[in-house]
């Protein structure tokens, strides 16, 4: 897909100039967004128009270009991305350029390129033999990379529609605790489905991330979320030491964090039982090894062992033990967990204000993505931080999650 | 009294072509074309009693007699042409000369433009349409709102034979219209219904437009258009104004007609 910017000046509204202009792109067979539109508020005003025309081929965007630059359109003048050498290991030239995570081309000796893994906050590395552009964050810049700086020649893609059309469509992060859930979790779920079908069928590499808390436990949504990872529809983990050590300790004693899961109260002791765990799964080396021995038979943690669910698992300054498989440097776990987003396809962040927004920081604008929390504050600040994609539910999490369940078949 | 600015035809004659009425071996005749223009002289001036300055013949510029070719005026400012084809470039500086000359403030478009003034830029009270694609750039039109503070619709020209639009649009002093819709894409078209009224708009038929029945001159209630051209003469009639028909074949040869060898400076 080729694409060139062009702008278009003058009385372009009533002399249908601008009708035409976009007439002729689509006639020709090329596509366009505009991205700015001032209408002057006075006849004599002049207006003002900026369109980004896409085209399959160069040919074709080359004959759209010829057909409408007689009628005025103007082809914005394009310079080169600057590059400068970082001047050490983890410290970025000054005027480094800050990505957002929007689709993002460079243009490199005439020629634009596709910058990879799109990703908010991160800078770019160009690489010249051979030649790309990745996004990467700071801590990984070395001694001399080319890094890019100042804003020429570089250009950030606006979010298409995707073509399904479901609540990810709408691509509204309006939040609110009196929208209907309903049709927002089937539309998850229809996603979910096919997203199952297309690996089934065609081994595809589409995936579901779900990052989660450890409110999923005490609030009764391990039994709903388990029966969603055995069936195959989550192939992604995100979560802390909480989760995974509640998770087991239902396993092992019934309880979490000292409550019975049962009954709903606390049994003596019991606030006893997450570290009995803890210390029980870094005794036999990793959850994998626990699960594998027999030692933890259900729940979250076997699911995802057994349905081979790649798991990133990040710890805090408030962890107990950790578990063995908790990664503790935060920048590390960050790392992990960037190497494995490439293909996630639906985003599920339920009930963790930090794995939310630590998730939703490295996603791309393209990944449809859902955050489900008891609390508006957290789909609140998750888009205020930029990840303005994301579809706001303010619900509790085991509402959700066994809603979410039934609709993909749980009998439970 | 309305000015106008002419040029006698001493050094008219086809000798180059740059448009598809011109033929260099369908010559002009040189004393019929000084009598037809001597014949519009006195029409203008003795029978409409419009006042004539002249800007003096140059040899070689054939064309200079198209003074409505030499730019715009507004508001005591002059916006000169630049042509778009090199034959009549050598042109631009005896315009600018003459304005120069006059007092009048001389404002030059950017260099990288083609923009053949009156030609191509009428006006009605409230907006201008500006013709592109054939000779004047579109660009033209943005850069002189921004100067006259007017509202220029650019409208396309699709028939080279109509390269100018005053050779198929003439906004008259009542606000109605002749036109022949043909010259225009379907854009232009749909816009300039939309600004001027269906019984206000006369459209020539195809016998007359191709006359250039629309190169007609309108002072007040008087039309100067040349000959052949019955069913627009009645249509003017009919709407109160006084038809002056003239011969100008001669300049026909070249791709223009009354409005062509004038320029209002008023």
């Amino acid at each position: 897909m080729d694409t060139q910017t062009v702008t278009l000046h003058g009385h372009i509204i009533d002399s249908l100039i601008l009708a035409k202009v976009l007439d002729t792109i689509v006639m020709l067979g090329g596509t366009f967004t505009l991205s700015e539109v001032t209408i002057g508020s006075k006849r004599e005003d002049l207006s003002h128009s900026t369109i980004h025309i896409k085209a399959p081929t160069i040919e074709l965007l080359q004959d759209i270009l010829t057909a409408i630059q007689p009628h005025g359109a103007v082809v914005q003048a394009e310079q080169d991305c600057m590059v400068t050498p970082s001047p050490a290991d983890g410290i970025l030239p000054e005027n480094f350029y800050a990505t957002s995570h929007l689709a993002t081309q460079i243009r490199w000796k005439g020629k634009w390129i596709d910058v990879s893994h799109p990703e908010m906050d991160l800078t770019i590395v160009v690489k010249t033999t051979p030649l790309s552009a990745h996004m990467i964050p700071m801590g990984s810049v070395k001694l001399g990379d080319l890094i890019v700086t100042g804003r020429e020649g570089i250009r950030v893609f606006p979010l298409e529609r995707p073509i399904e059309r479901d609540v990810f469509g709408f691509m509204e992060t309006q939040v609110s605790s009196e929208r209907p859930h309903r049709h927002i979790i089937a539309d998850v779920a229809k996603r979910m489905k096919n997203i199952r079908q297309h690996r089934q069928e065609d081994n595809a590499s589409a995936k579901v991330l779900f990052a989660g808390g450890p409110a999923i436990i005490h609030a009764g949504g391990r039994e709903a979320l388990t029966w969603i990872i055995e069936e195959g529809y989550i192939h992604v983990l995100f979560c802390g030491n909480a989760l995974a050590a509640h998770d087991m300790e239902a396993s092992l004693y019934g309880t979490s964090l000292g409550y019975n899961l049962g009954i709903g109260r606390s049994v003596p002791h019991g606030h006893e039982h997450h570290l009995r765990t803890i210390n029980r799964v870094r005794a036999l080396g990793s959850i994998a090894k626990a699960v594998e021995s027999g030692v933890i038979k259900e729940g979250i943690m076997a699911a995802c062992i057994r349905q081979e669910v790649q798991m990133v698992l990040a710890g805090t300054i408030r962890d107990d033990g950790p578990l063995p498989d908790v990664i503790t440097d935060a920048i590390e776990a960050q790392e992990v967990m960037r190497t494995v987003i490439p293909g996630v396809e639906l985003a599920l962040l339920v009930a963790s204000t930090l794995h939310a927004v630590a998730t939703g920081n490295l996603l791309p604008a393209s990944t449809p993505t859902v955050c489900v929390d008891i609390n508006p504050a957290v789909p609140t600040k998750l888009s205020d931080r930029g990840s303005f994609q994301a579809v706001g539910l303010v619900m509790d999490s085991s509402s959700f999650l066994r809603e979410l369940a039934r609709e993909l078949g749980w009998k439970g | 009294m309305s000015r106008l600015l002419m040029c006698p035809p001493d050094y008219y004659g086809i000798e180059y072509e740059i448009n598809p009425w011109m033929r260099v071996s369908n010559q002009s005749n040189g004393d019929r074309a000084r009598t037809q223009w001597q014949a519009l002289t006195q029409i203008l001036e003795k029978e409409i009693g419009a006042k004539l300055e002249f800007l003096e013949p140059v040899p070689g510029l054939p064309d200079l007699v198209f003074t409505a070719n030499a730019g715009v005026l507004h508001d005591g400012k002059f916006v000169p042409s630049r042509f778009r084809h090199p034959e009549r470039q050598r042109e631009e500086r005896h315009f600018i000369d003459w304005f120069t000359k006059k007092g009048y403030e001389i404002i030059n478009l950017d260099a990288t433009i083609y923009f053949e003034g009156a030609g191509d830029l009428l006006g009605f009270p409230k907006f201008w349409i500006g013709g592109y694609r054939q000779r004047s750039d579109i660009r033209a039109y943005e850069e002189l709102s921004k100067i006259s503070h007017k509202e220029i619709l650019p409208v396309e020209l699709v028939d080279q034979r109509f390269y100018h639009l005053d050779t198929c649009f003439c906004p008259l002093s009542g606000g109605e219209l002749l036109y022949y819709p043909p010259a225009f894409d379907a854009y232009a078209q749909t816009v300039v219904a939309s600004r001027i009224e269906q019984n206000k708009r006369f459209v020539v038929p195809p016998s007359e437009g191709e006359r250039f029945a629309c190169n007609a001159v309108c002072i007040d209630r008087h039309v100067v258009l040349p000959t052949g051209c019955p069913n627009t003469i009645e249509w003017l009639a009919k709407h109160d104004y006084i038809p002056h028909p003239v011969e100008l074949d001669e300049f026909l040869k070249a791709g223009g007609s009354a409005k062509c060898l004038t320029l209002a400076l008023d």
